[in-house]
């Protein structure tokens, strides 16, 4: 240490590389706060003026151009339902088996991981092909909720089974210990000690994997359909929100004032989820899931 | 438990059969009878050639070792020589830990710890263990102590206030949480979540008792109950008790066993009564432990 | 023993969970390549990069199944959005975690992930309605390769920004204080001393942000103008392999309907390599 403590005092040249540097990060940051206070300043400010609390319970009339969106939003919550309540089990299946049962270098756990990491990275557009192909042709569903919040709970299961073994990496390991030298069965370990302390992750990764259904609208096109009324079972087909909003700006002339309104609501139901996933993983997980 | 008879012609029979089950009511502490212990030598647990790795890495070797019935047995010895490891095999949770193989022999009473296909709840019931850190489950007070009664077959809520009384009691925490039992267990203090945890692993009656430096997290204080603690539950169980604080072991201790790392792996290098270890111990490695100036 | 048999049972179950979970990749890959063989056989691969045009039809013979325009328009539009968001995403996170007051920080790194979080058809909403009519008086007509640039840079900037955040996040703090202590200036020891600290994780972070550039499809589909030519200017319209999915999908049939698919099978090909290129670079830890 001593032959360097020269150098210690030495000041730091402000030269022209680091000014320029300077400059040029906060032009990003500056440019990256400007574009995204320009595309939520856009959507609020002529979205905010529809809505109203009839515009969410209405059904859309006018190919959408009139009335609101309420049909629209049941059909959303039933394929969200549907999602969940497959992904859910599956993911956390998984998740219990990959953070509890597996050893690192176990080949089976592996193999599981690599492919769902694969998984992740399917556009969404390829979910919706299978999705057609496989839900709604050959196990017969034809356009429905049902095909669309299957499709979508293939789509979300890496970010569940992702976050959910975060929880569980959480959970210390004296849990584990001290049930096993009580001599508890791995069993009700897992259901008395392990699954309350990791539900928080599986909160999360539940939480994420909602955003991302709501958000989707490639996988649903051919896979929930478009239809706009309320549904009246699961085998109907239903019309989500962000299908709506790519139908009504798309396809319908003079439907650009509820589609604002209607992305702000999905905006703004985005904004809920997100917050309640990231206030739940700094609180409790102490560590940030990245969804992707 | 079976008593399985499966080559074991060099432990000498053992007068005290564990029961199966925990017998019904009246629930007393500890399956040994009341009585003076450790005056008649009774050798309880063999040890023989154990030797534990964690992968590649040698973390025990060529230990033997008996422990007495009824007697406090100190291992002592400096920070990563082994002690957690050696108890973590006398009740198998060395299982849990990925990549650690363990070699040699471990018989206690007339059970094979060992033997794979011994049912492992029962023998971590009949040997329960203390960890260096307070470990309650993030649970109610409550919860803590029924969720492994009844996992051990024990649902009748009678027997199990009854038993919850009797340990907590036992413990000297039942009149500081008796109106709150239902608070978390994490709300206690470090030394009543220490309590709580040996009440919750006497509950079990078991016959042996592994406590793993259950007053290094602890104030003076409290650590001062544990120790009385320890001391009052020698009569009922046997205990095997890591500790680093030399002058704890020389006070309660009956025996001590002295581990030290030589060539990268934790040994046994000694072991005797206390008043051997501490006053006329044989190795240099001991004596200069013992008063301070190695470790 | 009866409680290690409900172990067991357990142990299996969630077997059973993980091998399905796991096994829904292939169930995709299997799909998708039993659907696109009916136009492997009848079109066969060389048609999709030399036939005329793409005029598809229910009828392998009496279509055209030129697939190259499209691949060009999603390869154009990848690469342009990567080359602009890489810059603009280290940039946000070197922001993040030298330049910025930690509460300007906090807030920043909020509102990356609120921009991750906008659904891409928000984005092509806002595109359409927003930045191609801007687009159209700087150059007609508007809808372009360009716009598509945009739209994607914006919408794949939070993942390279986000996954560098946690790759500079890592770097010892130890590292930086050395590099002050020699009396590196700040941006000489960042990139003399974070960077190469960090470039693991922000390479994943690229990989992973060209994969969602290339699936991308809503966004793209509202603001590209989805006309089938291989671009020669970045003001001309483009198609890229996913609009032309969700654009004909609906309707296609046949030889049609499998050609689709083809092109569903060329896009997971290219994940799958991504991906792979991730897995081997991170050695397996994609996802910190
Ligand atoms: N789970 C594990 N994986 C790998 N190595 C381990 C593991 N547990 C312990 N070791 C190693 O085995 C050796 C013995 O550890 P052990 O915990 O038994 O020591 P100890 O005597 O209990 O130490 P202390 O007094 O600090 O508690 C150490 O070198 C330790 O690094
Ligand atoms: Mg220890």
């Amino acid at each position: 240490m001593a032959e360097t403590s020269s150098l210690t005092f030495r000041p730091a040249p402000a030269g022209l590389a680091d000014t320029v540097a300077t400059v040029v990060v906060w032009l990003i940051a500056l440019i990256v706060t400007a574009v995204f206070v320009w595309i939520l300043g856009d959507i609020i400010w002529h979205g905010i003026g529809q809505i109203s609390w009839s515009f969410l319970t209405e059904p859309p009339r006018n190919a959408g151009r009139e009335g609101g969106i309420g049909p629209i939003i049941v059909s959303t919550l039933l394929i969200l339902g549907v999602c969940i309540a497959v992904a859910m089990p599956l993911g956390v299946g998984t998740a219990i088996l990959l953070a509890e049962f597996t050893s690192s270098d176990n080949l089976f756990g592996r193999l599981v991981r690599r492919s769902l990491d694969v998984l992740a990275g399917v556009p969404s557009i390829v979910f919706g092909l299978f999705g057609n192909a496989f839900f709604c042709v050959y196990l017969g569903m034809g356009f429905s909720i049902l095909s669309g919040g299957l499709t979508l709970a293939c789509m979300t299961l890496p970010i569940l089974i992702r976050s959910t073994e975060e929880g569980f990496r959480s959970v210390p390991n004296e849990y584990r210990m001290g049930a096993a030298a009580l001599g508890m069965s791995r069993t009700s370990a897992l259901i008395h000690l392990l699954l309350p302390a990791a539900a928080p992750g599986l909160l999360v990764g539940m939480v994420l994997g909602m955003g991302r259904s709501i958000a989707e609208t490639a996988a649903l096109i051919f896979t929930s359909g478009y239809v706009d009324r309320m549904p009246q079972s699961l085998h109907d087909s239903g019309r989500s929100l962000s299908i709506h909003i790519f139908d009504l700006s798309m396809n319908v002339a003079g439907g650009d004032a509820n589609a604002y309104a209607s992305a702000l609501v999905l905006i703004v139901i985005l904004l809920i989820v997100n917050s309640i996933a990231s206030w739940t993983s700094d609180r409790w997980l102490h560590k940030r899931i990245i969804s992707l | 438990m079976t008593s399985s008879q499966n080559g074991q012609a060099t432990i000498p029979p053992v007068s005290q059969p564990q029961p199966d089950k925990i017998t019904p009511a009246p629930f007393t502490i500890g399956p040994l009878e009341a009585g003076p212990p450790c005056c008649t030598p009774d050798p309880l647990i063999h040890v023989q050639n154990l030797s534990v790795h964690y992968g590649q890495k040698p973390a025990l070797e060529e230990l033997s070792l008996t422990i007495n019935r009824g007697c406090i047995t100190a291992l002592i010895g400096p920070s990563g020589c082994g002690k957690t490891t050696f108890l973590s095999c006398l009740n198998r949770l060395t299982d849990l830990i990925a990549g650690c193989s363990v070699k040699g022999r471990i018989i206690i009473g007339e059970q094979n710890v060992r033997d794979p296909n011994i049912d492992v709840r029962a023998l971590r019931q009949r040997v329960g263990m203390i960890f260096q850190k307070p470990n309650p489950f993030p649970l109610s007070i409550r919860k803590n102590l029924d969720l492994p009664l009844k996992e051990h077959g024990i649902k009748k809520r009678g027997e199990i206030e009854e038993i919850r009384e009797t340990v907590l009691q036992q413990v000297g925490l039942w009149d500081e949480v008796k109106d709150r039992l239902d608070a978390p267990a994490m709300s206690l203090s470090g030394g009543q979540q220490q309590r709580l945890c040996i009440a919750r692993a006497i509950a079990l009656r078991p016959e042996v008792l592994l406590m793993d430096e259950p007053c290094s997290s602890l104030d003076p204080n409290s650590s001062g109950l544990i120790e009385n603690l320890i001391r009052q539950l020698s009569q009922s169980f046997t205990v095997i008790l890591v500790t680093h604080n030399l002058a704890q072991a020389r006070r309660i201790a009956d025996h001590a066993a002295m581990f030290w790392v030589t060539n990268g792996s934790g040994r046994l290098i000694e072991q005797g009564t206390t008043s051997q270890i501490f006053e006329t111990p044989a190795d240099a490695i001991t004596a200069a432990y013992t008063n301070g100036r190695a470790g | 023993m009866s409680r290690s048999r409900s172990d067991a049972m357990l142990i299996w179950t969630l077997r059973c969970c993980a091998g399905i979970a796991g096994a829904i990749v292939l169930l995709i890959g299997g799909f998708l390549v039993i659907e696109s063989l009916p136009a492997l056989q009848h079109i066969g691969i060389k048609r999709f990069f030399t036939d005329a045009s793409w005029h598809p039809s229910a009828n392998a013979s009496q279509g055209t199944f030129n697939l190259a325009p499209m691949l060009w328009g999603t390869l154009l539009a990848m690469s342009g959005s990567v080359l602009l968001a890489t810059p603009l995403g280290i940039g946000s996170a070197v922001f993040c975690h030298y330049y910025a007051p930690p509460m300007v920080a906090k807030f920043y790194r909020k509102l990356i992930e609120l921009l991750a979080g906008i659904p891409s058809v928000v984005y092509g909403f806002w595109g359409l309605v927003v930045l191609v009519p801007l687009i159209r008086q700087l150059e007609p007509p508007g809808p372009s390769l360009l716009a598509g640039i945009i739209i994607l840079t914006i919408m794949v900037l939070p993942t390279v920004a986000l996954m560098a955040d946690a790759a500079l996040a890592n770097v010892p703090s130890h590292y930086l204080q050395g590099a002050a202590a020699l009396g590196l200036s700040r941006w000489g020891t960042i990139s003399g001393v974070a960077f190469p600290a960090a470039k693991s994780g922000i390479v994943t972070g690229v990989i992973l942000q060209t994969g969602r550039a290339i699936g991308e499809t809503m966004a793209i589909l509202m603001v590209c103008g989805n006309v089938v030519q291989t671009p020669s200017r970045i003001f001309d319209p483009i198609r890229t392999l996913t609009a032309n999915i969700a654009l004909e999908m609906a309707y296609a049939v046949g030889d049609h309907r499998s050609a689709l698919f083809v092109s569903g099978l060329i896009l997971l090909a290219l994940i799958v390599i991504l991906v792979s290129a991730a897995e081997i670079h991170s050695k397996g830890h994609v996802y910190g």
